[in-house]
């Protein structure tokens, strides 16, 4: 007692104790990632124009603006988003709505789950490119060969992440609404597919993102527009202004996706802590 | 309508976690079940209630539930179980849906228990913005949506502060003194059980198997805090335990 009360009136050394708990908490900074797209496109354009990057290396981004707005201005713009957009539309919801589907039932049936898992796990890696000619064959060189092998690629990961978010459902919720006498579909509609919502949606923005990535393969397979075919016939050309212009296309069109399911996640997980 | 439970014996593949285990479960009485931790009482639960299959000996009903009653054998969760994307009045709803209860007469029933449970303010509330506390009202409330013949509940005051505990037991006290409800109170506190209990079953650690069953005669609203003769009854449960207690914890576990 006496010791401590002689520290106290200022016989030892004293300080203030450190702190060490920062850290490790995600803070939400909004301004950050536009900052970090204008610092990049500025620097490009910087180095372009004084000569520092050579045109052959990269566009100038100012001409590949130029060549958007040209895009605009005649029209090819909605020439070429429509039928890709559509394209988009059309395979990701067929590959995601039975993806969950399956996903749904593999997290509930432990047969489907004996015979599907495995299955998924060996098509999961395929490219889905590689199988270009099996779909023309299969399906027509016409649209369906797209929606197709847009919508087998959204399928796998639709999957996966919804196996996994079922099995992540809370099982005492499960167990309540059995010990209450629910009705085995009360209990999927009621507790396993709400609770497996924010696994599903996450797995989604993966999804659809890999959907964006296999429209540009999709419309190799002899599409006059879309986007897709508006990169290729540009690669080709190596005219990069063009090239980037529709690189641009599909990045705008992947952070509309995103934003899409944040704005759904917002609208209907607002109960998650 | 009672429960009988008749020499119940339960086993996880080898291990052997209860042993011949017989107790009455009379309308009307709260019974409390006691023991040293992995004895085995929340299993003995989930078996009275019918969520697991005893695999020796049954559990018999004896007389049919009241006509009244949804869900005879109903639970009250140590982790409330509330689904958290649905408001307090929903997840009351969600027990009675599946019933054919809907609109006017879901809608009376649930006003009713919630003024029972003093929850009237926060019909429209998600759990998240529920205290602990709160959130087991909101349990309890639920289970006496359904009218249960019997209540189970395991440990449902655990997940709460010393506080909130005190709080709560005295609503559990004032709603059966309103309507003696019928109820098996697993807990592993003591005092929970000397305050709640008509009779408290006491198991071994495992293979749980009872040790003795011990009556208070005292009339539940008349039990206090710091009552010396449930002090007395609170330190011969504690005897009992004890040993069991000490030897439980010193075991491996390999479930």
């Amino acid at each position: 007692m006496s010791e401590i009360a002689s520290t106290a009136n200022g016989t030892g050394k004293t300080r203030v104790v450190n702190f060490r708990g920062g850290g490790f908490a995600p803070k939400s900074m909004r301004w950050v990632g536009p900052i970090v797209f204008v610092v990049l496109i500025g620097l490009m354009e910087l180095g372009t124009r004084t000569g520092f990057i050579s045109n052959l290396t990269l566009p100038r981004p100012s001409d590949v603006f130029g060549t958007f707005v040209h895009l605009w201005d005649t029209g090819l713009l909605w020439q070429h988003m429509v039928p890709s957009v559509s394209r988009l539309l059309v395979g990701a919801a067929l590959g995601a709505s039975t993806g969950i589907a399956v996903g749904v039932m593999i997290g509930l049936f432990s047969l489907v789950r004996a015979g599907l898992v495995p299955l998924v796990a060996a098509i999961f890696p395929i490219p889905k490119i590689a199988l270009l000619p099996l779909f023309v064959i299969w399906f027509g060189i016409d649209e369906a060969s797209k929606y197709a092998l847009i919508a087998f690629g959204t399928f796998t990961p639709t999957v996966v992440a919804t196996y996994g978010a079922v099995d992540n459902v809370d099982r005492s919720l499960i167990r309540m609404g059995q010990s209450f006498s629910l009705s085995w579909r009360s209990i999927v509609l009621k507790i396993v597919l709400p609770g497996a919502m924010p696994g599903i949606l996450s797995g989604l923005r993966v999804s659809l993102a890999i959907a964006i990535i296999l429209l540009v393969a999709a419309e190799m397979l002899g599409a006059e527009y879309g986007i897709g075919a508006y990169i290729l016939e540009a690669g080709s050309l190596y005219d990069l202004e063009r090239l980037f212009a529709g690189v641009v296309i599909l990045s705008v069109m992947g952070v509309g996706v995103s934003a899409l399911i944040g704005l759904i996640e917002a609208k209907i997980l607002g109960w998650r802590t | 309508m009672d429960l009988h439970l008749d020499r119940i014996s339960h086993f996880y593949g080898e291990t052997e976690v209860m042993r011949d285990i017989s107790f009455d479960i009379p309308a009307g009485k709260i019974i409390c079940i006691i023991g040293p931790s992995g004895c085995g009482k929340s299993t003995l639960l989930r078996l009275i209630g019918g969520l697991e299959r005893p695999s020796e000996g049954q559990v018999i009903q004896i007389g049919d539930p009241p006509a009244d009653s949804i869900n005879p054998l109903t639970y009250i969760f140590q982790d409330f179980a509330l689904l958290p994307w649905r408001s307090v009045e929903g997840n009351i709803s969600l027990v009675l849906e599946d019933h054919g209860i809907t609109g006017n007469r879901a809608d009376a029933i649930i006003t009713d228990v919630l003024t029972r449970t003093k929850l009237t303010d926060f019909r429209k509330a998600l759990p998240k913005q529920l205290s602990g506390g709160m959130k087991q009202r909101v349990a309890i409330s639920r289970a006496l949506a359904v009218n249960p013949a019997v209540m189970l509940m395991d440990e449902p005051l655990s997940a709460l502060d010393s506080q909130t505990r005190e709080l709560l037991m005295d609503d559990l006290i004032s709603l059966w003194t309103r309507q003696n409800f019928t109820a098996v109170y697993v807990t592993h506190n003591l005092n929970e059980a000397v305050r709640l209990g008509h009779s408290i079953v006491v198991l071994s650690r495992r293979p749980g198997r009872i040790q003795e069953i011990v009556d208070i005669d005292k009339p539940l609203p008349e039990r206090g805090m710091g009552d010396k003769d449930l002090e007395e009854v609170q330190r011969h449960l504690w005897d009992l335990m004890k040993e069991e207690a000490l030897a439980a914890d010193k075991e491996l576990i390999n479930v």
